[in-house]
């Protein structure tokens, strides 16, 4: 039985969210098949872009793909997440804005500078979780519920309590379009994201390491892993995340409010991790199982408010969706399942007889 | 000494999937006596006691307890404890959070309300009757190991305990606590209580039991009176004397001469766990360290390898000086290390083979250059044809394999890296006997090709087979180093346990 379960783990661990997002869109396909309708219309700046729910959906979940893809990394090596993103995006989002109001100008330089020294405010930030962590080995809710209270405050501090705007066709071109080109640039976003983890992963060997040290980090110390470097490490990783998600959200309104950018965004991070199949108990992960799931999260709720679904109700239809993928995911589930499918396949007499060999 | 039984165990029988844990055993318990269960790790101690104390169902045989005029079969541990049977485990199972009545009485009311003030002063007579240096209303985890441990045996006391299981409590406590420990052990032999003590430090058995019984790859040895089984003997006993396959492997011959090179050089050294020692092993040498488990064999090859913090002591390698502060040190010098305990310490469970075997050789190699994907599957191939690994694939997860073949898979791990020194800690625990000689065989060929190796195994033959020169040790110290005639089964029993006979 055991050995079922795990050897299906390959692409079995992406099965249900697939078959969550192909849920989702066939019942789109009969509810309203104009949800899927694609047009080109002229935003606001006088670009013509792409429109559309479908464009709509993967276009505003790309901050909770990028976050989710370094919550996966966290996950992976610490066995535990890290709460405190939200939080510590608004700060992302301060000194990004302050960087440029510092400056005076913004231009693509600036911008970039930026960016870097936002990216880099986030990182230390995150060495402080990841040291809480990987050091002081204090659970990790405990050590970044330190930040998920606080850095709010830290990102009033670095700006006042006002909602500083950042009015630039740059900063327009980053949250919405650039001139030009009709698919919104987050998107792009994600995609060099997932890029950059990709070619991290292909050209180091931190994948390996990462699960080695999630799934047994006694033997992984006892291999020469340093535990407390992959894991801060980890850390490191989700801070670039991080950053590049504030900017997206701070640019995407053109102004800067440190009490709802990227609200609430540590959950559904935390749920993308989970309904993309990965353990929250570290090891094992696909990180494109953590992007399917950010994007059903997503689809979900323009799925319902295009159903007009009202505000208030919204989160509790999205929570009984979400009790169902979450189970259906469930080890005991998924155990089920699968040797209902094993007896569909091979018939009764062989299948026990493989299982005697095992 | 009284004679009334109070439990009585024949014929049990467990097996596990593919292993006979215990196969015919009796047991006997007599009122008012200490009766000491020995026998090696994996003997059959722990599962006779689950099996006691309705951990585990048996699979056959019949228990019997004084006063029940039926075979009994014990479903739960509080069924066990509802005939009057507890047990108190190594590891403390109270909440040190709580006071000590608190834990003595928790879980154990019978109606819905709970009275503090008889709990607590139930529990202090009880504290004052035995003799435990505790306060009822004092948190249980300021007070000493030893003050824990007593608190949980006088938990176990008060519920009309008949039969008193006590699971290693010793493995961590210092002799003080020992002694006290001891003393609770006679006061409660005194009232009658039979007192199952299981145990690895032999000097303890005969401090306190009056009965020993011993078993061996979970079979019956024998019962005997402390007084009539002198130390030797019982190790004797525990460990077995199959003197008759010792010759089916040739000897091979040690290398260890003046014109030997050292690979591995240590002086003094020593760290968190093991106390100062000199060690050293040639090129292509084949030396193992020995003694009861417990005697700091493990702790020391820990220190070589740098898997514990080094505190002192200077190390050569290859005639050069070097630091091995931490596992990748020794790696980087040519080291390999498999560990004691798999699960623990060696597979990376939910990881495929493939993954397992190249993990070492990665490391080593840096995490900038990882390992392709081809190569991968090319090493691992390899290895899995060489061992003979049985395995689905190679992209099986290491945690479906069987235990010998997940060894062989934390063997191929090293073997992959080209060690030149190969440390092996109990490398054939829990493996078939076909397994266990293909390892050994596999041994005695590396060092033919000028591997130094370091066995460590608890059965002697094994050892004898494979090295040619053996480090005793107990008590975390070395006691004695063996090498040509002196390589006997009686010699090497005669060292560990010690001078008397």
């Amino acid at each position: 039985m055991k050995k079922k379960n795990s050897s299906s783990s390959g692409l079995g661990q992406l099965l249900i969210p697939l078959v969550a997002l192909g849920i989702l869109i066939v019942f789109n396909l009969f509810r309203d098949i104009s949800f899927f309708s694609i047009t080109m219309r002229v935003n606001n700046s006088g670009n013509s872009v792409l429109a559309g729910n479908l464009i709509s959906v993967i276009d505003s979940a790309s901050e909770l793909a990028i976050i989710a893809m370094g919550m996966t990394l966290v996950t992976a090596a610490c066995g535990g997440q890290d709460i405190s993103v939200g939080a510590v995006g608004a700060i992302s989002g301060a000194v990004f804005v302050k960087v440029l109001q510092g400056m005076g100008s913004i231009t693509v330089s600036s911008v970039i500078i930026g960016l870097v020294l936002c990216c880099l405010a986030t990182i230390v930030f995150k060495l402080f979780n990841g040291t809480l962590v990987a050091v002081f080995r204090i659970q990790p809710m405990i050590a970044t519920l330190i930040l998920y209270s606080c850095g709010r405050s830290i990102a009033y501090w670095i700006n006042g309590d006002a909602t500083p705007q950042l009015n630039s066709p740059i900063i327009s071109s980053i949250g919405m379009t650039i001139p030009g080109i009709p698919i919104p640039t987050p998107i792009f976003a994600v995609l060099l994201v997932g890029l950059l983890l990709f070619l991290v992963f292909r050209f180091t060997s931190l994948s390996l390491y990462t699960q080695s040290v999630g799934i047994n980090a006694n033997a992984a110390r006892l291999n020469g892993i340093n535990p407390t470097y992959i894991k801060l490490v980890s850390f490191i990783l989700l801070g670039v995340c991080v950053s590049v998600a504030s900017i997206i959200g701070v640019c995407r309104l053109g102004q800067l409010n440190h009490k709802t950018l990227l609200v609430d965004i540590e959950m559904d991070a935390i749920l993308a991790v989970a309904i993309g199949g990965n353990n929250l108990g570290g090891g094992r992960f696909k990180l494109i199982g953590s992007i399917l799931g950010a994007y059903i999260i997503q689809m979900l709720t323009t799925t319902l408010y295009a159903m007009n679904v009202a505000p208030v109700n919204v989160k509790a239809y999205k929570a009984i969706v979400i009790i169902i993928i979450v189970v259906a995911g469930s080890p005991v589930v998924k155990s089920k399942l699968t040797a209902l499918w094993n007896r569909i396949r091979s018939g009764g007499p062989q299948n026990a007889q493989k299982e005697g060999v095992s | 000494m009284q004679n009334e039984i109070v439990l009585t165990m024949r014929g049990i029988c467990k097996y596990f999937p593919g292993v006979k844990a215990l196969e015919n055993v009796d047991f006997t318990l007599r009122k008012g006596t200490i009766h000491a269960l020995m026998g090696e790790n994996g003997a059959g101690k722990s599962t006779l006691i689950k099996v006691l104390t309705g951990v585990y169902p048996m699979d056959a045989g019949e228990i019997r307890i004084e006063g029940i005029d039926h075979p009994v079969v014990v479903h739960s541990p509080q069924e066990a404890q509802s005939y009057g049977i507890s047990t108190v485990y190594q590891e403390i199972t109270l909440c040190p959070n709580l006071t000590v009545a608190e834990n003595m009485f928790i879980g154990r009311s019978k109606g819905r309300g709970v009275d503090w003030k008889a709990m607590e002063k139930r529990s202090g007579e009880l504290l004052d009757s035995l003799g435990i240096p505790a306060r009822p209303r004092q948190q249980l985890g300021s007070c000493s190991l030893a003050v824990q441990q007593m608190v949980a045996i006088a938990r176990a006391v008060d519920t009309e305990c008949k039969v008193l299981i006590l699971d290693e409590p010793t493995s961590s406590l210092d002799d003080k606590e020992v002694e006290m420990l001891f003393a609770l052990m006679r006061d409660l032999k005194a009232r009658g209580v039979g007192i199952i003590f299981v145990t690895h430090f032999l000097e303890q058995v005969y401090a306190v039991s009056d009965q020993i019984t011993v078993l061996r790859n979970g079979q019956l040895v024998g019962e005997y009176a402390v007084r009539d089984l002198p130390q030797v003997k019982l190790v004797e006993k525990m460990i077995g004397k199959d003197l008759e396959d010792l010759s089916v492997i040739k000897k091979h011959a040690p290398p260890a001469g003046e014109n030997s090179v050292n690979y591995y050089e240590a002086e003094n050294l020593s760290s968190s766990e093991s106390r100062p020692f000199d060690f050293h092993i040639a090129r292509g040498e084949v030396n193992g360290f020995t003694g009861l488990l417990g005697s700091g064999r493990s702790e020391s090859v820990r220190a070589i390898f740098g898997a514990d913090p080094a505190t002192g002591g200077t190390v050569r390698v290859d005639g050069k000086h070097v630091k091995i502060s931490k596992p990748l040190d020794a790696m980087k010098h040519g080291i390999g290390y498999l560990p004691e305990d798999r699960k623990r310490d060696g597979i990376i469970a939910d990881l495929s083979v493939r993954d397992n075997i190249t993990l070492a050789l990665q490391v080593v190699k840096g995490m900038n250059h990882p390992i392709s994907r081809a190569k991968a599957e090319a090493f691992a191939d390899e290895y899995i044809k060489a061992l003979d690994i049985k395995t689905a694939s190679s992209d099986t997860p290491i945690k479906s394999l069987s235990g010998g073949n997940q060894q062989k898979v934390i063997l191929a791990r090293w073997l992959l890296t080209h060690p030149q020194y190969l440390i092996l800690d109990e490398p054939t625990r829990g493996i078939d006997v076909g397994t266990k000689t293909e390892i050994q065989k596999l041994v005695l060929k590396l060092a033919e090709e000028g591997m130094s190796i370091t066995f460590i195994s608890s059965e002697i033959e094994e050892m004898l087979r494979t090295c040619s020169r053996l480090i005793v040790m107990r008590d975390r110290k070395i006691v004695g180093e063996l090498t040509g005639d002196e390589l006997t089964q009686e010699h090497v029993m005669k060292t560990i346990a010690g001078g008397e006979q």
